[in-house]
């Protein structure tokens, strides 16, 4: 009996401890996102976890007119200015440094149990911001800095992603009942071709559809993307509602016939409601599927326009801003907003759509 | 219902059901009533393509046009066909369902398909004929033989790694006293973008000069222990590649981990309580029923792992942008096309991605007969 409970706690510490290492970057970001430009590249998030560090416990104010050329004296001995400034270690595990090197004051430290206190909502406030937003700094100034227009791009990607969702869910509805409950000859060549498309590589088909775009005049509007997404992401939506809607039972269609309903009635009155679910389930994975995709977006919407959705607008601050990791941070975080929200509200329903998805390459 | 398809009769028992008249009158109320939908459709999509509305109010127009347009099309359709001699009728029903999908597919995928395997054989522009130059470009070229390699490694690797540590986590949660929240932990990546996700990661490996505070983790820890910062990303070649790798292992490890925890839970518990009763050791159990019993679930997530990692492209785009030695597949792919404008190389590289699916593909269709017949 002991062993097997002294197994069980291996394996819960097992456990927690992948799990935290799963979730560190993801905590890293979160904090960071909060924390001021400086403090980002100055004051690692991890500081915002309890630490020990050097806290100031006494401050010795030296004679203000003080030459930081000579020799500084302090109880009696000899620091320079550029030790003071990185900080000289002092017996009792103490440190010396400057508190406030204009004033002349030095401070003594103590190592503490410590916590990062400083957080803003500027980074947010900056991020989603189209043109310019004031930005109070620390020390109580305005500035004005240019936004990074993430609000835009938020709303870009519900434009892209809602109808991209919605159009070949219906579409894949409609296929799935054509399929499964209706007769025709060349019934299994069109299922195969469902299969077939399944894992086909969107790589394959994105530069000749491009093209057509480009010819027909809808390149780099919404309605290119629409029906990109729409069409690969056909396939798995139809195989998906197939397997569903196949599976309901035959003998309410029989009875439906013998109603004297038609195809159409039967589908909208009773394959509908009973699809709901697991249109559902499908239906948010290919809203996480297009709310995330870069590649699709990029090349049918084409870069830097205006209407960029949120993993464009991303990569171009990446590319553009190199390191302004408050921005990037707390842009991140806006992107994931969307899908965390989806993903822990319906989690029994994203589970399952993903285990569905799993078959699309 | 009863009533509703009653009227309908109605309306078509006023034709006989067989005859030159009652084809005349469903042949052209056919042609008028697609006309109609044609032109108010594309009236529609020219409204939405002039760019005159904001993005969210697009949306919604998009999505009542989506919704209310399939099924108003469905409803038009459905009338034209019910026209028809009741034979016909039977005939065409399924087009209604299955017609828009199709075309679809048709117009976007499958010929596509093909004009991108011309593309391949055709040269830069797509004008003259060149035979195999752009597949032994594509499997000569330094850059590209290094991309395929890249492309390699990520797939053993990286679905390596994220199988075996899924199905380690599947097992640790099945045992473990907490195992729902535990799962939420792992899976959460899977809702990221792999744009956001490489924030993520650039954060990890973020790189000061020495003197500077680190504010990426690795140096941090690497700092502390000791070690030089390093340029994680750039300088360690090739190992960058294996950084880069980790995020598809974080994002993914949680997908497999749900599968495997979904087939572990129909492992009946009476082989497990009659091996351990025989005195079988846990990891006997592990190798001798489990694995044996989820064989089939090892088989796709395995595959779809695959696909993914053959493809894989934002984390790299992003990252690195295929520089320093990490170009793949899917980042020539985007190079050759639209930095070089090279269609001949860029659809070879394409074909070359399809010929690697294609045993999954095959598998697939098997898979599906077994299901079917």
């Amino acid at each position: 009996m002991t062993s097997k409970n002294k197994g069980k706690l291996i394996v819960n510490i097992v456990l927690g401890l992948i799990c935290f290492i799963w979730f560190i970057p993801s905590l890293g970001l979160l904090i960071s996102s909060f924390k001021s430009a400086d403090d980002i590249t100055n004051v690692p998030w991890w500081n915002s976890l309890p630490h020990k560090a050097y806290v100031t416990n006494e401050v010795i104010q030296l004679p203000e007119d003080l030459s930081l050329k000579e020799d500084i004296v302090i109880d009696g001995r000899v620091y320079q200015d550029a030790q003071l400034r990185n900080g000289v270690k002092i017996e009792g595990d103490r440190l010396l440094t400057w508190e406030n090197r204009n004033k002349r004051q030095v401070g003594i430290q103590e190592k503490e149990w410590s916590i990062h206190k400083n957080y803003t909502l500027d980074n947010y406030e900056q991020v989603i911001a189209g043109r310019s937003v004031t930005i109070t700094d620390g020390e109580g100034n305005e500035r004005k800095v240019q936004g990074s227009g993430l609000g835009k791009a938020f709303v870009n990607s519900l434009a892209v992603t809602v109808p991209g969702t919605i159009i070949p869910l219906v579409l894949a509805t409609f296929t799935a009942y054509g399929l499964a409950w209706t007769k025709f000859k060349g019934k299994k060549i069109v299922f195969s071709i469902i299969v077939i498309l399944l894992v086909f590589p969107t790589q394959v088909a994105m530069v000749p559809v491009y093209r057509d775009f480009v010819s027909l005049g809808i390149a780099g509007t919404y309605l290119s993307v629409w029906l990109a997404h729409a069409a690969f992401g056909l396939p798995l939506l139809t195989f998906f509602m197939y397997n569903h809607v196949r599976q309901l039972p035959k003998s309410i269609f029989e009875s439906a016939f013998l109603d004297g309903a038609t195809h159409f009635m039967i589908f909208m009155r009773l394959v509908v409601p009973l699809s709901i679910p697991a249109a559902l389930s499908i239906g948010i994975f290919q809203f996480n599927w297009v709310w995330n995709d870069y590649l699709i977006n990029l090349i049918f919407l084409g870069g830097m326009g205006d209407n960029e959705v949120l993993p464009m607008r991303l990569a171009t601050m990446i590319g553009a801003r190199g390191e302004n990791w408050h921005l990037l941070t707390s842009g991140s975080i806006i992107s994931m907003l969307l899908p965390l929200t989806i993903f822990f509200l319906m989690q029994k329903y994203f589970v399952k759509g993903m285990l569905g998805g799993s078959v699309k390459g | 219902m009863k009533s509703a398809s009653g009227t309908d009769k109605k309306l078509i028992g006023l034709f006989p059901d067989k005859g030159v008249l009652r084809w005349l009158v469903a042949v052209i109320s056919s042609i008028l009533i697609l006309a109609l939908n044609f032109f108010v459709h594309v009236s529609i999509l020219k409204f939405i393509v002039s760019g005159s509305l904001q993005p969210l109010l697009l949306a919604i127009v998009a999505i009542i046009w989506g919704v209310v347009g399939v099924y108003s099309l469905h409803h038009s359709l459905n009338f034209c066909v019910s026209l028809y001699p009741y034979e016909w009728s039977q005939r065409l029903q399924h087009l209604i369902f299955i017609g828009p999908a199709i075309t679809l597919l048709i117009w976007l995928l499958l010929l596509p398909a093909l004009r991108t395997f011309r593309l391949s054989f055709l040269d830069k522009l797509g004008e003259t004929f060149v035979g195999l130059e752009n597949y032994k470009y594509v499997f000569t070229e330094r850059t590209m033989v290094l991309a395929l390699q890249n492309t390699v490694i990520w797939v053993i690797v990286g679905t390596l790694s994220c199988v075996s540590l899924g199905l380690l986590i599947a097992i640790l949660a099945d045992r473990s006293s907490y195992e729902k929240i535990a799962k939420i932990f792992i899976f959460m990546p899977i809702a990221v973008s792999f744009v956001a996700a490489s924030v993520i990661w650039k954060f990890i490996y973020a790189y000061s000069p020495t003197s500077d505070t680190q504010i990426g983790l690795l140096n941090a820890i690497n700092t502390a222990m000791g070690g030089e910062p390093k340029a994680w990303l750039t300088m360690m070649q090739p190992w960058n590649n294996y950084f880069l790798m980790a995020i598809l292992v974080w994002m993914m490890t949680g997908f497999a981990m749900v599968m495997f925890s979904a087939a572990i839970k129909n492992v009946p518990d009476e082989s497990i309580e009659a091996a351990r009763v025989d005195g079988a050791s846990e990891i006997k159990i592990f190798f001798a029923i489990i694995i044996p019993y989820i064989k089939k679930t090892i088989l796709a997530v395995t595959t779809s792992i695959t696909i993914f990692s053959m493809r894989v492209f934002d984390a790299v785009w992003v990252m690195t942008g295929g520089q320093y030695g990490t170009d793949v597949i899917a980042t020539k792919f985007y190079k050759e096309y639209f930095t070089f404008n090279n269609s001949g190389t860029g659809s070879a590289i394409a074909m070359l991605l399809l010929v690697a699916i294609i045993p999954v593909i095959i598998m697939n269709i098997n898979q599906g007969k077994e299901e079917e017949y």
